[in-house]
């Protein structure tokens, strides 16, 4: 089977319900959009990302009810660093839609969506203690896995697979 | 919003009402199974708040995954969850399938489905032996754990692994089944309703079980989304979603099955639920033995695949191919892709890049516990 080309060009891919819903909402919140493998995956901008999953979750059109997972990626030593992955499911639709946000190292933190949805705090916690991100308005954003006095965030690019020793 | 699942906040510090105590268990508990520290806050034997205390097994797998090749992490993937390593198994080499553009030949897909049913039943055995036993019924535990060790000998005969299998590959499947594998399956799933049977006589309408869990740990609809649960959980709750039928993979849209559900949010739901999913696995695995078709069971793919070992040693190509693909990793060109399998929601997010060490691969995966 032969991959097709990922599409990143927002006129092709302004169909797409998610992308449609957000571009006529507010089009400097979207700053890419790619399509690759049947997946669709949304760039927004960092200070537009809780009102755009509050959207996505509540119109109709997209019904993005279902919060199935956050996560992140270092691009260490790149800038800006880190890129927050949000994994929206639509059950009604039965589609997947990835939501990004890229973080600069020097602040590295977005808004929380727990009070979208409540499950996104053990996400957030899990994330701000592997990579060192904060949630701002998160309930209870301390350490999730690793010890409450442990040094360093592990899943961080710049830090050992050993560990500090 | 967020006061209603004020429980996920701590309870030490908001003791206000004198009828309740605090109360540590575990992490070495032994009805924890599997480690966690929970702080309970108890009103007589009603919990009223609860604040976990997990990552007593946290071993970074994801950290893990960074300096390994593809087809190394796939025994990592056992570890997740020792009770369901087919399931996680699946959803990694699938992400990496994707990836790479894969089509896996029918005979893998098949096979796949029946072991990640299996699987399941292996699983749900261990889950409803334990539940059972901790509330006193020690031979409903007896009876599962006998019907589990019969499909750890089916998975030792596949893999030659009870329980960290690590049998699918990128790509297709490890080896052919043995001789005699489908005859021992159909054995084993002939008999295996009427072992439902004995534990449902034992159960359901047992009144210190139904007292147990009736009415127990009840979960609205509304919150069971909210909270992002999935399975037989969310199941229990009325949310109609099920992956193998909503958002079928491996060839599962092929299968005739129904899914259960429930709309009482309660323990007793979710039980039933659970096992009326076996009695549909059952089903599942009963059509897989009866169409399961012939062919290969890797994908027909040089850059990726291992030639047979026979060829290996009889064909020069082959043998080229092997000592060029061992050393190297597979040929992903950078993308991130997302699959899920069925069961306690294993799903991968597999980010790959182009850059040096470090940075080359970037796994994520959730492997969530759903409360029983």
């Amino acid at each position: 089977m032969a991959l097709a080309a990922a599409i990143t060009d927002l006129e092709q891919l302004k169909d797409r319900p998610a992308l449609a819903r957000l571009l006529s909402w507010k089009a400097e919140a979207v700053t890419g959009a790619k399509f690759d493998r049947g997946e669709l995956t949304i760039r927004v901008r960092r200070e537009c990302l809780r009102e755009a999953c509050a959207l996505l979750r509540d119109d109709a059109a997209t019904g993005f009810n279902f919060l199935s997972d956050i996560t992140c990626v270092d691009w260490y030593p790149e800038e800006p660093r880190f890129e927050v992955v949000y994994s929206l499911l639509s059950m009604a639709r039965k589609e997947r839609i990835r939501i990004k946000v890229k973080l600069d190292s020097a602040d590295p933190g977005v808004d929380s969506l727990t009070d979208l949805w409540p499950g996104a705090n053990p996400f957030e916690r899990e994330v701000f203690d592997l990579f060192g991100v904060r949630f701002h308005g998160h309930p209870y954003l301390r350490r999730i896995m690793m010890p409450e006095d442990w040094e360093g965030h592990p899943l961080r690019k710049d830090y050992p697979v050993e560990g500090y020793r | 919003m967020a006061s209603k699942f004020s429980n996920l906040e701590p309870v030490v510090e908001v003791i206000g009402d004198d009828r309740t105590m605090v109360l540590n268990m575990g992490p070495q508990h032994p009805s924890t199974h599997g480690v966690l520290r929970l702080l309970l806050e108890l009103d007589g034997e009603t919990i009223v708040r609860i604040r976990p205390d997990i990552g007593f097994l946290h071993t970074g797998i994801e950290k893990t995954c960074e300096a390994k090749f593809y087809q190394q992490v796939v025994p990592l993937t056992d570890r997740i969850d020792y009770l369901c390593p087919m399931t996680n198994n699946l959803a990694y080499v699938l992400a990496v399938e994707k990836l790479l553009g894969l089509e896996m030949p029918k005979r893998a897909q098949w096979i796949r489905v029946l072991l990640n049913e299996l699987t399941r039943l292996n699983s749900h055995l261990v889950w409803l032996g334990t539940h059972a036993m901790d509330v006193g019924a020690m031979t409903v535990f007896l009876y599962c754990f006998r019907e589990r060790e019969d499909i750890l000998r089916l998975f030792e005969m596949v893999s030659g692994q009870r329980m960290m299998t690590s049998y699918f590959r990128v790509g297709g499947l490890a080896l052919e089944v043995p001789l005699g594998f489908f005859e021992r399956v159909k054995r084993f799933i002939d008999a295996f309703p009427g072992h439902i049977d004995e534990y449902e006589d034992l159960l359901t309408q047992n009144p210190i079980w139904t007292g147990r869990t009736k009415g127990v740990g009840k979960i609205t609809y509304e919150d069971a989304i909210a909270l992002g649960l999935s399975g037989g959980v969310a199941r229990g709750s009325g949310v109609d979603w099920d992956l193998r039928r909503d958002m079928p993979y491996s060839s599962y849209d092929q299968f005739d099955f129904k899914v259960p559900l429930a709309t009482e949010g309660d323990v007793f739901a979710r039980y039933v639920i659970r096992v009326q999913e076996m009695r549909e696995s059952t089903k599942i695995i009963q059509q897989a033995l009866a169409g399961m078709p012939e062919g290969p069971i890797k994908a027909d793919a040089p850059k990726v695949v291992l030639p047979d070992r026979e060829k290996m040693k009889t064909q020069m190509e082959a043998s080229s191919i092997t000592s060029r693909l061992l050393p190297r990793d597979l040929p992903c060109r950078p993308a991130r892709s997302t699959r899920a399998s069925s069961r306690r929601g294993a799903k991968w997010d597999t980010t790959s890049s182009a850059t040096a060490p470090p940075s080359r691969i970037a796994c994520t995966c959730a492997a969530r516990l759903s409360p029983t």
